[in-house]
This record gives C-alpha cells, structure tokens and sequence, in this order.
C-alpha cells in the first residue's frame, strides 16, 4: 500500500534528478569552467545526500517498475504474492542501491 | 442566446478515442529506461572518474552518445507523462490545472533539447 504513493514520490524526485542530468551534460557541454562549478555542487554534503538520495529512489522505482510492467500482465496480483513482491521491490532496491555505490566508491 | 449550435456544444464531450495511448506510452518508455537506466547506473559506477576530461570523454564516445540521446528522449518522455498524471490527480483548479500542465510540457521540452543539444555538441566536437 505504502510503497505506491512512494512510487509516485521517487519518480518525482527523479524528474528533479533529470533536470540535474541536463545540467551535467550542459556544463559538460559549456566548458571546463561551468564543469567546475557543477562538480562542486555534487561534491558538497548536500550534493552527496542527493545523489544517494536519486540512486534510492531510482532502484526503487526501477524494482516497483518492474512489478507494475508484471501487474500488467495479469500475474502477481493475488494478495499473498503482491504482499511477497512488495519485500522483494524492498530487498533488491537496497540491495542494488548497496552494489552501485560499493562498485562506485 | 449563444452563438454556439447544439451541436458544436455536445461535440467533443464523449470519449477522446485515445485512452490508451497514454498507458501505453508510459509503460513503452518504462521498457526503454528499464535497459537504458541500468546502463547509465553501471556506467556511472563503473567510470573512472568525473573530471571535466573524463565526462566529455565519456559522452564523446559513439555508442554513449546514442545511448544518452535515447536516454534523454526516454526519460523526459516517461517523466513528463508521470508528471502530467500527477498534476491531473491533486490540481483541480481549472486554470492552475492548464498552466501547470503547460508549463511541465514547456520544462520537459527545454531540458530534452538542450540535454540533445549539449550531447550532439560534445560528441561531434563543435
């Protein structure tokens, strides 16, 4: 129940995370200057919280994705399995989430 | 007395006859950004840094320079329909309601177009 308005919370976030995408090909684009000043934006405290923030809420949106393109389909949506898939959309969200950041750093 | 026939103002107020396209696109640019997301994120852990040399290179290079236009297209075209829904559900005031909706489309826009623009910028070297 709780996780789809958190769908619906993650993918906005995301569509903030998209406008941050743009600027970093747009900096990228604009020169080493204007690179500068983004990469220290994204290298402050509240950059980083963001950025882990948007890769939560990205693994998120991808696992619950996954289950909704399944729902679709007309599988999954007995109480007990869509109760089952809503730990699984939890586990392989922090999970991945772990693995992206533990491959990055 | 109003200038409008009786037809003129039943007309239009029935189905839109394209219900499903919106669902459809939406779970369409899902698939998409399904494979093309899980590419950006193993990229982005896997890079080796991100100085200004190394993102340019990055996005310089030909298959990244595809993938990341069809990223973009992907991604404002499923965040813009997701947001469309959203402002549909909770604005109900009539003229908000359009403005935002107007205003959405136009950011979606501007952010796609000038993602493309900076990629095609970098990747052809002008």
């Amino acid at each position: 129940m709780v996780l789809s308005i958190v769908h619906r919370a993650t993918g906005i976030a995301m569509s903030l995370g998209f406008a941050v995408f743009v600027v970093w090909l747009f900096d990228a684009a604009s020169g080493p200057d204007s690179y500068a000043v983004f990469l220290a934006a994204m290298d402050s405290t509240i950059g980083r919280l963001l950025l882990i923030g948007w890769s939560f809420a990205f693994f998120y949106h991808l696992s619950n994705g996954a289950r909704h393109l399944l729902w679709d389909t007309g599988r999954g949506l007995e109480k007990a399995q869509a109760n089952t898939s809503s730990w699984l959309v939890l586990v392989v969200t922090v999970a991945l989430t772990a693995v992206f950041w533990w491959v990055a750093l | 007395m109003s200038l409008r026939s009786p037809l003129g103002r039943v007309l239009g107020l029935g189905s839109a006859k394209d219900g499903t396209s919106h669902w459809w696109g939406q779970r369409v640019s899902a698939v998409a950004l399904l494979l093309l997301g899980i590419w950006f994120a193993g990229m982005l852990a896997t890079m080796s840094g991100f100085s200004y040399a190394e993102a340019a290179a990055f996005i310089a290079r030909p298959v990244n320079s595809i993938l990341l236009l069809l990223l973009t297209v992907s991604m404002a075209y499923h965040s813009y329909l997701g947001v469309q829904v959203v402002i549909e559900d909770y604005v109900h005031a009539p003229g908000i309601k359009v403005v935002s909706l107007l205003l959405t489309r136009f950011v979606h826009t501007l952010l796609a177009v000038a993602a493309l623009y900076a990629i095609l910028k970098i990747g052809l070297g002008a």
